[in-house]
């Protein structure tokens, strides 16, 4: 997995709140087998049109944001399925950053294993950046995860709280199976005592 | 003495088989579901990888979102050719890294969560995940049973385990008797009407009361299906004599010997006096009414007597999301919900597809026929529950109604099979999300308990379902 340590981009303003993982990827895309390839996807239903034309009222379909890497959204973003499309269609668009009062579990989760970082700060800062993100692609931001801080376009610094172990792996790019196979000791001794407590399992 | 714990806390620890410093633990995962959408990418990261399955007798895998529901549905010529890539690719990697595997072809085929119960898979004190949010059904049996993503479906396939840190605990309390007409469903889309669908983010929800303890395991099913549509990862219920009844004598339920050694475990699952939540919610299930969803999110819920509410009565984001989805829906503010027309009906899904709902139905139908024009269907949730309600004579209720009878999957729950809603249809659904686009493109859905869905079948309009009773 690719390291994520800091970068400079636009950031795209999508206040709507409870935005799905069915808005973020619909099902017909959920059809491939492969992990890439889905950016032209994303957000499908509300980025064209019936007859397959771009819809221009779409954020990401304006001029000025079509080279987002951050999004700034509404409260509950990826709400719904557990489909790892979501987060896949959004890194494969050029995603790093989401940024939102909160997010669903499962969505929020599947956002680390693909090397994107989904941010949780209070309203009034996701409001700052909401309205940062309306000025379009002169208004960059900056997020650094060592030091735990998006800058705004204006200077001012947010700092953000991430956990310690997901952030220690996007930094280092680690691969969780991996890091995982290293307690394969644990994982039988445990396996070893569940065979006489809960032979039945 | 040790301080009191939750249902939750009781699963937790008997499951950590690691635990960092910082409190990052490896969850042990006693049973693993797979189906063809969310799969392949993690079966072809093990392979890439050079890794096997850790444990594949825990590993139950089932073609199921894809599958047609038509008859003669083993031709592969009735599924797109992307719909087939995948059921194949299921198909190799069940066979190849030697999981179980129910084939579209065995009649105990049909919706994951559907057939984990059925054979038993499913367990007390366990824990269940699946590349699928509404995992969240097997927690009906008191097993921790949450959905998870690809990346964690290979880390499960891989290692047996999962890198997970613990939820905070959220107890719904549905106090009192429900009244006749009032289901299962109504008490989870209630519960999430009250909720909110982020109400229950970072939560895992007990549900408890004497109106969940009254209910059947189906009816629990339905309940802890829908955990996720509040945000809650994973819903609970406390196993009992309803819950061991029902597991007795199934096919991977535990055998005589390791019967008796499996219920002194399982009768120590319960919360104990005194243990902390950190959120309680209580509903009066007297005050439940049957209720129905007017808009594209499942929090939109209120009673079949409402009406369309007015986008600016909400506060927030809400306000513009609320205008949206009357727009996508085709609906006034102020309309009578009965008043809303239904095109076409959906009996099924992992909420809604097992015996008791389609019993549910079938006993509002008889005798009965559905409105001229209205397209209605009964996905059956297995191919066993399929066969049972034949045996009942359920079926022939349905046919002689007007319904059509398909073969087990989750059909129009996603339309990801043929089964779809074209741009503008409405649909009275007893699936569990009302999401723009999620029965098809443009299409419109009333998520309702099996009994409201067959009385919006008789009627063509949302109707309240005590009206025919």
């Amino acid at each position: 997995m690719e390291k994520f340590t800091k970068f400079t981009g636009i950031a795209a303003p999508m206040p709507l709140v409870n935005i799905d993982t069915d808005m973020i990827i619909p099902k017909g895309f959920l059809k491939t087998i492969k992990r890439t390839g889905l950016g032209v996807h994303a957000f499908d239903e509300m980025r064209y049109n019936t007859d397959g034309s771009e819809n221009p009222d779409f954020v990401l379909n304006k001029p000025a944001y079509r080279k987002s890497e951050i999004l700034v959204a509404g409260d509950n973003f990826g709400c719904g399925s557990s489909r790892e499309h979501a987060p896949w269609a959004l890194a494969d668009f050029g995603i790093k950053v989401v940024i939102s009062t909160s997010f669903a579990d499962i969505f929020f989760n599947n956002c680390f294993k693909n090397g994107m970082l989904p941010i949780v700060l209070p309203q009034e800062q996701v409001d700052l950046l909401m309205k940062d993100a309306e000025k379009g692609e002169n208004a960059r931001v900056t997020v650094d995860l060592d030091a735990q801080e998006i800058t705004a376009s204006d200077g001012e610094v947010i700092k953000f709280d991430v956990d310690a172990f997901k952030k220690h792996c996007l930094l280092n790019g680690l691969d969780d199976i991996g890091l995982t196979m290293e307690k394969a000791a644990s994982i039988a001794t445990f396996e070893n005592r569940m065979a006489a407590e809960r032979p039945w399992v | 003495m040790t301080a009191p714990k939750t249902l939750y806390d009781k699963i937790w620890d008997a499951h950590v088989a690691h635990e960092s410093e910082d409190g990052t633990c490896l969850l042990y995962i006693d049973r693993h579901l797979v189906h063809e959408v969310t799969s392949p990418q993690a079966f072809e990261g093990l392979r890439m990888a050079g890794r096997k399955v850790h444990s594949p007798e825990k590993t139950i895998a089932v073609p199921d979102h894809n599958v047609p529901t038509t008859a003669g549905r083993e031709d592969p010529s009735q599924m797109t050719e992307e719909s087939r890539i995948q059921v194949e690719a299921l198909d190799k990697n069940a066979r190849e890294f030697g999981v179980h595997y129910y084939p579209v072809s065995d009649v105990r085929q049909g919706i994951v969560h559907i057939v984990g119960p059925e054979q038993g898979w499913t367990l007390p004190g366990m824990t269940v995940v699946c590349g699928d949010s509404h995992t969240a059904t097997h927690g009906a049996f008191g097993a921790l049973a949450h959905g998870i993503g690809t990346s964690e479906v290979e880390h499960v396939l891989a290692t047996q385990t999962l890198i997970q840190k613990k939820s905070k605990n959220m107890k719904v309390e549905i106090t009192g008797k429900l009244k006749p007409g009032v289901t299962a469903k109504d008490i989870t889309l209630a519960v999430i009407g009250e909720t909110g669908t982020g109400g229950g983010t970072g939560y895992v929800i007990e549900y408890c009361g004497e109106a969940i303890r009254d209910l059947s395991m189906e009816g629990r099913m339905t309940v802890c299906n829908m955990a996720i549509e509040g945000g809650a990862r994973a819903g609970l219920i406390a196993p009992d004599e309803t819950t061991f009844e029902y597991i007795k004598g199934r096919p991977h339920a535990p055998k005589a010997g390791q019967w008796e050694q499996a219920m002194e475990w399982w009768k120590t699952l319960f919360t104990d006096e005194g243990a902390h939540f950190d959120k309680v919610v209580t509903l009066k299930g007297e005050e439940i009414e049957p209720v129905v969803t007017w808009g594209t999110s499942p929090e939109d819920v209120l009673p079949i007597s409402g009406v369309v509410p007015a986008p600016e009565s909400f506060k927030g984001g809400k306000v513009e999301a609320a205008k949206r989805a009357i727009e996508y829906m085709g609906l006034t503010a102020g309309q009578k919900l009965t008043d809303i027309q239904i095109d076409t009906v959906f009996i099924g899904s992992c909420t809604n597809g097992r015996i008791e709902d389609l019993r549910a139905a079938a006993e509002i139908l008889k005798g009965k026929k559905i409105k001229d024009g209205m397209r209605a269907m009964v996905v059956p949730g297995s191919g066993l529950v399929r066969a049972q309600a034949e045996e009942e004579g359920l079926a022939d209720i349905f046919k002689e109604a007007g319904f059509e009878w398909r073969m087990a999957g989750c059909s129009m729950c996603l339309a990801m099979n043929p089964d779809q809603l074209s741009e503008g249809e409405r649909c009275a659904s007893t699936s569990n999300r009302n999401f723009e686009g999620r029965q098809g493109y443009k299409g419109r859905t009333h998520l309702v308990s099996p009994a409201m869905a067959a009385a919006a079948a008789i009627t063509g309009h949302l109707t309240d379902v005590r009206d025919l009773m």
